[in-house]
């Protein structure tokens, strides 16, 4: 994956659930994955590997049969071989074109294993001993539990948690991000993984994993579909076509009775011949979704893949696609990572050009992301320009837990901001009085959903900054999209209930979880479930590991810690909650082209039917050709026609199947009727113009 | 089509929509356990029999356990069928010695395999007849064992009906109901009282209920005739209501003594579709959303009525060969114009295709003419009714159930196209489900298809015990070309769907087709019932989930088109080839000229 940086495109449009391009990603066609994807399908013609398609199984065993048929008719020099030759190198195409396209989504996948399996050389390890000394080793000989030391250049030789130390990490590997990350003892940035390399520092590394078992490992193994068992919906779908292959086998099998009986009745005509009751056999059976079904499921996993979600198995995308709850954090998700000042309200008689200036002076050295905000400000609005402040003449009181506020001592001026119970004390403590409206405005402001920082000068009330949480750009466009999916949003928050409130009604989310603790998260997932609801979120930190494991779908951050790893079921590498829309948008995308698919293969019989039935008997029953509306040359190009048409139209939706149906948010009901119309109606009329066609370049060249 | 038969197609399915709430609500009452306003009266009776084959009717059953109790029921019913026919002669109420040595010279005997395909036909609600009533059985037969099998096939239709829904409305279940419960409440507090009113009211229009000895009549030309006789009234109206379709007599309602007036003749066909129609009213009420039970109604009926006017439209035209030689076949004043051969005057072609459309719908096998005499695309709609599965309100309960199953594969595949795991009222349709159903559907088509091509081929020696004088056994056929393949057709397709209408023109009283007819109308009936059954099971052990607007619809009209649609793709691709060798190329052969 080092190839492929696999953020979205930023140009693209935020506001759509799938971005039509990912940056480089894989074409749909290279000239090194359709070679291998050519060799493959032939390689698939193994019968012991094919029955595990039942449909495609059945084409094979036809074609077998023809292909024995086509040998004795040469060897006896009997008419008619030209027309049996060309049904048996259909069918044989038909199988192979199946073949293909399952050999694709395969091949693509196995190129990103192998760009992965590069990476992974196996590197030295500096292991800790029992004695307290380093040994160098082989990174396969590590067992979970060793202590190994990594310093600046090494390469992380397992998975593991950094139990000591700090360092910068580029993860390129695994995420395609250049920027480095840092990783530290404690806390949720503590995991690290195999393969990655330490640019700075030194740390002390706990292997968690035993060789074979790494995350690397896992994610090669998935890529190439070792692991690949069919989802439950890929069983119930095989169920399906298997059912209907049967039936299609019955009514062919007994045809050949029941021309018989109207052979003899008719006195006319003969008995079809194998060849023909066999294309039409092929013809009749879900070919079309038979062969192409596997392939959709991989080229599914591949694309969550390609939106650097690595989704443990592909019955976790299929549930994303079921999912109707969604538990969205509020910060990093909903609304930008931090709060921004937004305005300065000043008490009575203070000038709001005061209290910017001691919000400003105040905040000059406060890094923090909310301090940088009161700074810019005070620029925009009241054109201050912060200066710089040595420590020779300002003494900064950094922010502490404890006193709740920080600010500067300058000129004699004892600047505070802070909340505003912690800037009451400390007005009062100096012997000033605060009035009343200080907390009015703080409360105002609180219910408005921003945050009150209160400033004082001394014993002096200044005012009150207000910072608010800002939704991210377009996040309401997309919440409301998962309305229309029929999906319930879920915004989970730390804050009180007054401000979750707000925030929520302002980002359009269908409810809140507000001073929401790790065990109401789980007991909300929990009450959700009890009532029919599936449910999907996001976490990061080891105490969200239950919420994540409960949860239907649980995306975990990939910064996050190995424990939250281990608990979801699949893990986002950029670490963007956001991912978790698209990660449905993928799933129901899944299930929407196996539906459609399996639609048009049904629709299509129904013209097959016309080309080859009126074509069978009419000789015994040239009455029969009333029933050949598209006009067919002659009896032995619609059967050839038609069986060209079924092998051509698998190989013509390849594309359509690694790539997805298009896929637009809205209701069920709507999209019914759109699919239904597209894929139902679609399949129903497109085959009469194909054979047609087909029926004519059949007879141009002479071939029937 | 005149007015007036078009009229009587759209007021008959108007009565059908009237009656379909009432009694509907009334089943649903019954069967979530409450109390009925036919309580105080039938309570005791429905004590009794629980007492007298000591069931506990608080106890609920498994699937596989309700299955168990249904196959013993059944079987004992079949075993129990076969020895009353075969021993009749030793049996009461037989005045013309049938069995005996004193049977009349034209009485035809019991033999084991016309009992056996009888005793099938009757545990399988077919009502398929090789026997003729009025010349075969005695009145105790007709009484004791094909009236009793007429109410209790019957409700065992009901009963999977009802364990299925259970299926759908319960959840995080093991059971799915009692089997003997369901069955007694479905006899007693049913068909019961549905076939007193019915049959006291045939009664009142002419239809006879004696224990007679038949009457030696002497015509106006000095001949001699026998009139059948017999306790008609008590049979004719189950055979109508439990979709049974056996007649008293060989005739079926076609005779006087069954179905004497075009009144009769509206109340008949109405009997046969209350039971099924209201069962989908019952469906709605007990899965907690009425729309749901309208949507199946809904499609049955947009079945139905485009069946109904095919036919009727088939058989007011008539035959386009007779019009080229001058002949009058439109309506008149005078005339009914059209195809009237095989019909009776009194009932005319509207109410004469509106019967046969119904009969063949609802797996009622009841007729009012002859299906053979019908025009190649009026003989067509009913043999698509009933390869389509019966389910068009179909069987009692067999058309629900049929009919949820074809739902079922409605859901999964359109259920994909909106980008969810399938699910119908709140329940994944997965693998398990689809199994169930491709089995139900395999069993039933490849009944049909097998027997139909082993019979189209197969050939005995003349005078062999299996086909007798026939020979091979196209040679049982009254019509040849395609019109004889329908003929086969037909008869293994009434059948496998438990219809039990005869086409005729075919002399099916042979041991081979007694044997395979007997083994089609068996494997058409528990080869469903059994997966159904697993299904409910299945369905009844799930969580229901919540329904959102991400959920696929199933109560609009989107919905009732798709599961129509369904039904017919099903059913079109799977005998196409078949159709097309018999009634479609008849009729293209009919628009040429040449006739069978």
């Amino acid at each position: 994956m080092t190839t492929s940086t696999l953020t979205p495109d930023p140009s693209a449009d935020p506001t759509e659930l799938l971005p039509k391009k990912l940056a480089h990603a894989r074409p749909l066609f290279d000239s090194e994955i359709l070679r291998r994807a050519v060799w493959d399908s032939f390689v698939k013609l193994n019968p012991a590997k094919l029955c595990k398609n039942p449909v495609i199984f059945v084409v094979e065993a036809g074609a077998a049969v023809t292909t024995i048929l086509l040998i004795r008719d040469i060897a006896t020099s009997a008419a008619g071989t030209g027309f049996n030759l060309q049904i048996t190198l259909w069918l044989w195409f038909t199988v192979l074109f199946a073949n293909f396209a399952e050999a694709m989504a395969e091949a693509r996948g196995k190129a990103q294993a192998d760009s992965l399996r590069k990476t992974k050389s196996d590197s030295v390890a500096q292991r800790v001993a029992a004695n307290g000394r380093t040994e160098t080793v082989s990174a396969s000989q590590l067992r979970a539990g060793d202590l190994v030391i990594c310093e600046a250049g090494d390469t992380i030789p397992g998975d593991g948690e950094v139990v000591e130390g700090i360092a910068t990490v580029d993860e390129s590997v695994i995420t395609g991000e250049s920027a480095p990350v840092i990783r530290e003892s404690g806390g949720d940035r503590s995991a690290v993984t195999g393969g990655t390399r330490v640019l700075s520092d030194r740390i002390t590394i706990k292997i968690t994993s035993n060789p074979g078992e790494t995350f690397l490992d896992r994610m090669i193994a998935l890529i190439e579909g070792a692991q690949r068992h069919k989802t439950p919906n890929e069983v119930a779908l095989n169920i399906l076509i298997a059912g209907l292959t049967l039936v299609f086998l019955l009514a062919v099998v007994t045809l050949q009775p029941f021309s018989q009986y109207s052979v003899a009745a008719a006195g006319a005509g003969s008995v079809p011949g194998v060849a023909v009751l066999v294309s039409l056999l092929v013809c009749l059976i879900p070919t079309t979704i038979g062969g192409l079904l596997s392939a959709i499921g991989i080229a599914g996993m591949d694309r969550v893949m390609q939106h650097n979600v690595l989704a443990m198995s592909g019955k976790a995308v299929e549930a994303a696609g079921d999912v109707n709850t969604l538990l969205l954090d509020k910060t990093g998700t909903i609304t930008i990572g931090n709060r921004q000042a937004a305005e300065f309200i000043p008490v009575k008689g203070v000038t709001e050009l005061e209290l910017a200036e001691a919000a400003q002076l105040s905040s000059l050295a406060d890094e923090t992301p909310e301090g940088r905000s009161v700074v810019v400000l005070a620029k925009e609005k009241y054109g201050l320009r912060g200066r710089e402040l040595s420590h020779h003449e300002a003494g900064f009181i950094p922010f502490s837990a404890h006193t709740r506020m920080s600010g500067v001592d300058i000129n004699g001026s004892q600047l505070r901001k802070g909340a505003t119970d912690s800037i009451i004390q400390f007005v009062e403590e100096h012997g000033g009085t605060v009035p009343g409206e200080l907390r009015e405005i703080a409360d105002r402001i609180s219910r408005q959903g921003g945050t009150p920082l209160a400033v004082s000068n001394g014993r002096r009330t200044l005012g009150v900054i207000n910072l608010k949480d800002v939704v991210k750009g377009g996040m309401k466009k997309r919440l409301a999209q998962l309305r229309r999916m029929g999906i319930t949003t879920v915004m989970i928050t730390g804050d009180n209930p007054l401000t979750a409130a707000a925030i929520a009604a302002e980002a359009g989310v269908d409810s809140f979880l507000a001073q929401a603790s790790p065990a109401d998260k789980l007991n909300y997932i929990k009450k959700e479930q009890a009532s029919g609801h599936l449910v999907a979120m996001t976490g990061d930190g080891t105490n969200d590991a239950p919420a994540l494991a409960q949860a239907d779908v649980g995306l975990a951050m990939n910064t996050g810690t190995m424990a939250a790893k281990e608990a979801g079921n699949m893990v986002d590498l950029d670490s963007n909650p956001t991912k978790l829309i698209e990660v449905v948008a993928i799933g129901k995308q899944l299930l929407i082209t196996r539906g459609a698919l399996t639609t048009f293969s049904v629709a299509n019989d129904v013209a097959k039917y016309f080309a080859i039935i009126p074509a069978m008997f009419m000789a015994t029953y040239p009455a029969l050709g009333a029933l050949n509306i598209m006009g067919l040359h002659s009896p032995k190009s619609a059967v050839l026609a038609a069986v060209i048409f079924n092998a051509l139209i698998i190989i013509a939706l390849v594309p359509l199947a690694l790539r997805g149906v298009k896929y637009r948010p809205a209701g069920a009901g709507a999209l019914l009727r759109r699919n239904l119309l597209l894929y139902g109606l679609g399949g129903l009329i497109v085959p009469f113009p194909g054979i047609w066609a087909i029926d004519q370049i059949v007879h141009v060249l002479g071939l029937a | 089509m005149t007015p007036n038969g078009i009229l009587q197609i759209l007021a008959f399915f108007g009565l059908v929509a009237a009656v379909a709430k009432p009694l509907g609500a009334h089943m649903a009452r019954l069967f979530t356990g409450e109390r009925t306003f036919l309580h105080p009266l039938l309570r005791p009776l429905e004590r009794l029999c629980y007492k007298l084959a000591g069931v506990r009717e608080d106890v609920e059953q498994r699937w596989t356990q309700y299955a168990g109790s249904l196959l013993s029921f059944s079987f004992f019913s079949f075993l129990f069928t076969y020895l009353i026919q075969r021993l009749q002669g030793w049996l009461p109420w037989n005045p013309a010695g049938f069995g005996t040595g004193r049977a009349p010279s034209n009485a035809t005997a019991m033999t084991a395999d016309l009992a056996f395909n009888t005793a099938a036909s009757f545990v399988a609600n077919t009502n398929w007849q090789s026997y003729m009533g009025e010349t075969t059985v005695s009145y105790f037969v007709q009484m004791a064992v094909l009236t009793v099998q007429n109410f209790v096939s019957a409700a065992v239709g009901v009963a999977v009906a009802v364990a299925l829904i259970r299926g759908f409305a319960r959840q995080e279940a093991n059971s799915v109901g009692n089997f003997w419960v369901d069955l007694t409440r479905a006899v007693v507090y049913v068909f019961l009282p549905l076939s007193l009113l019915g049959a006291l009211f045939l009664c009142s229009q002419g239809v006879i209920q004696n224990w007679s000895a038949y009457t030696h009549a002497t015509t106006l030309e000095g001949a001699t005739q026998v009139i059948a006789q017999g306790p008609v009234a008590s049979q004719e109206a189950i055979k109508l209501i439990g979709t049974n379709g056996g007649g008293f007599f060989n005739a079926n309602s076609s005779h006087p003594f069954e179905n004497p007036t075009p009144l009769t003749n509206l109340i008949e066909i109405l009997m046969i579709f209350i039971v099924p129609a209201g069962l989908t009213y019952t469906f709605g009420r007990m899965v907690g959303d009425q729309r749901q039970g309208w949507a199946i109604f809904g499609a049955m009926s947009l079945l139905f009525l485009i069946g109904a006017f095919i036919v009727y439209g088939a058989e007011q035209a008539g035959n386009p060969n007779l019009a080229r030689l001058g002949v009058e076949t439109s309506a008149t004043d005078a005339q009914p114009g059209g195809n009237m051969e095989g019909k009776e005057v009194r009932f005319g072609i509207a109410a004469t295709s509106l019967f046969a459309t119904v009969t063949t719908a609802a797996s009622c096998g009841a007729v009012n003419s002859m299906h053979d005499s019908f025009t190649a695309l009026g003989g067509l709609i009913p043999l698509f009714n009933m390869q389509s599965g019966e389910v068009i309100f179909g069987g009692t309960g067999a058309g629900l159930y049929g009919m949820l199953l074809f739902a079922i594969l409605a859901v999964f595949i359109a259920g994909l196209m909106v980008g969810r795991t399938p699910e119908y009222l709140g329940k994944k349709i997965e693998g398990k489900e689809v199994k169930m159903a491709m089995l139900a559907i395999l069993a039933t088509s490849a009944t049909i298809l097998l027997f139909t091509g082993a019979s189209s081929v197969i050939e005995f020696a003349k005078d062999s015990y299996w086909n007798g004088s026939h020979g091979a056994a196209t040679g049982n056929l009254n019509n040849g070309g395609p019109h004889g393949f329908s003929e086969i057709l037909y008869a293994f397709t009434s059948g496998a769907a438990n219809n039990g209408s005869a086409f005729a023109g075919i002399s099916a009283n042979t041991p081979w087709y007694n044997l395979t007819i007997g083994l089609a109308m068996l494997f058409g009936r528990f080869l469903i019932i059994i997966p159904m059954l697993a299904v409910a099971g299945s369905l009844a052990a799930k969580k229901k989930l919540a329904i959102t607007s991400g959920t696929l619809p199933t109560h609009g009209a989107l919905f009732v088109i798709l599961l129509a649609g369904t039904v017919v793709i099903v059913g079109a691709l799977t005998f196409f080839p078949a159709l097309s060798l018999g009634p479609i190329v008849e009729h293209l052969l009919m628009l040429q000229g040449r006739l069978f």
